[in-house]
């Protein structure tokens, strides 16, 4: 069990399956918690394939990362990155990807466990798939959110996933619905926010619809919530930034974001007949 | 059915994908979460009917075993149309302990 430090929060991002939008999520997301005046470290816990540091524009800053606090060769505000925009947001770089060798879930509750004592929040970016990596990240946590897209393979994949939270007595676990398609939902070309939820059975924290600024961000290595920009999905990450500091924030409605008569016929054809 | 449905059966269309991915979902997901792949879970059909028709006579072609899932909630459903109940099978049933009795 990980330790608890009154009153910090280890949160987990995870999906299982690739490419679904974890690091997204998890610098859009420190970002927007730090704007809020919450202090926040994000721990990138993908050692194979390290990608926060990029997304978060920080690459080039890394000294030190996760290994040399374990190993004892630094001390942890060595290692640490912060953000020179957003001073109350911290990275924790990962280690060499040989460092999976040797990584033991009792080493990132160690690490978990020393970030809890100086931030409010860490978010713990977790690798995909189920295996050794995932476990230790899952180790280190006591909430997760766990983000998915509308597709049956992301779906699956992050059944599995909640599966093996809820065997681990991780809580609360809840969902963002990532890449929504307005369009495509109203087509009932896209399984509906319904459907994942039902499916899921989890609560949702939020949905972000498809944007293609997430791309233009990334690109730069600046998350869409820093800048204050007013794109639909970074207006979903600090929506879920609110829910997450505990704010009631209504969540968006996917049919009423398309306007017209196309709109029209398209919610009158989402009627239930029979 | 949500009139699209209707609709696109009216004009001998596909349904929409997303009625076709939650279905598919769903049971892909029933098997997962129970963790029975579809062989061991014919067997378990296979056995749960020599079971029942030892008892009553059933509709081996109308009967069926599957996995529904709800609420993150696992079931498995049997439905088993019965034809009409044997007779039950009482005397040699009772003759038989009576006998290893005797043998013990």
């Amino acid at each position: 069990m990980p330790v608890t430090t009154s009153g910090s929060r280890s949160i987990l991002i995870c999906s299982g399956k690739g490419g679904v939008g974890k690091t997204t999520l998890t610098a859009n997301l420190g970002i927007a918690l730090a704007r809020q005046g919450v202090r926040t470290a994000v721990l990138d816990a993908d050692f194979g394939l390290r990608n926060l540091d990029l997304l978060l524009g920080l690459e080039n800053r890394i000294v030190y990362t996760a290994q040399e606090v374990l190993s004892g060769s630094c001390r942890l505000d060595q290692a640490l990155v912060k953000h020179k925009q957003e001073p109350n947001l911290a990275l924790l770089p990962a280690g060499n990807p040989r460092m999976l060798e040797w990584l033991k879930p009792e080493d990132m509750q160690t690490i978990v466990g020393m970030l809890r004592e100086s931030f409010d929040v860490v978010l713990i970016d977790c690798p995909a798939g189920i295996e050794d990596g995932f476990k230790n990240a899952a180790g280190a946590a006591e909430e997760a959110i766990v983000i998915t897209t509308p597709e049956v393979s992301a779906v699956r994949d992050a059944d599995r996933v909640i599966g093996l939270l809820n065997t681990r007595g991780i809580k609360p676990i809840q969902l963002v619905l990532n890449r929504v398609r307005p369009k495509m939902m109203a087509n009932q070309e896209m399984l509906a926010v319904d459907d994942v939820t039902d499916i899921l059975a989890l609560p949702l924290l939020g949905l972000v619809l498809e944007d293609e600024q997430v791309i233009v961000s990334t690109n730069r290595g600046e998350p869409l919530t820093l800048n204050g920009s007013s794109s639909p999905a970074a207006q979903a990450y600090n929506n879920i930034a609110r829910r997450v500091c505990g704010e009631d924030v209504p969540l968006i409605d996917p049919a009423k974001v398309r306007r017209g008569l196309r709109a029209k016929i398209g919610r009158l054809m989402h009627t239930k007949i029979f | 059915m949500t009139l699209r449905d209707f609709v696109n059966k009216l004009l001998g269309r596909q349904p929409a994908s997303a009625t076709t991915a939650k279905q598919r979902l769903q049971l892909v997901l029933a098997h997962d979460r129970s963790d029975l792949n579809p062989e061991l879970l014919e067997q378990m059909r296979r056995e749960i009917l020599e079971v029942v028709s030892r008892y009553v006579e059933i509709d081996i072609e109308e009967g069926d075993v599957s996995l529904e899932t709800e609420d993150r909630v696992t079931a498995l459903v049997a439905n088993l149309p019965i034809r009409r109940t044997k007779p039950l099978p009482a005397e040699a049933e009772e003759s038989d302990p009576v006998w290893s009795a005797s043998q013990a």
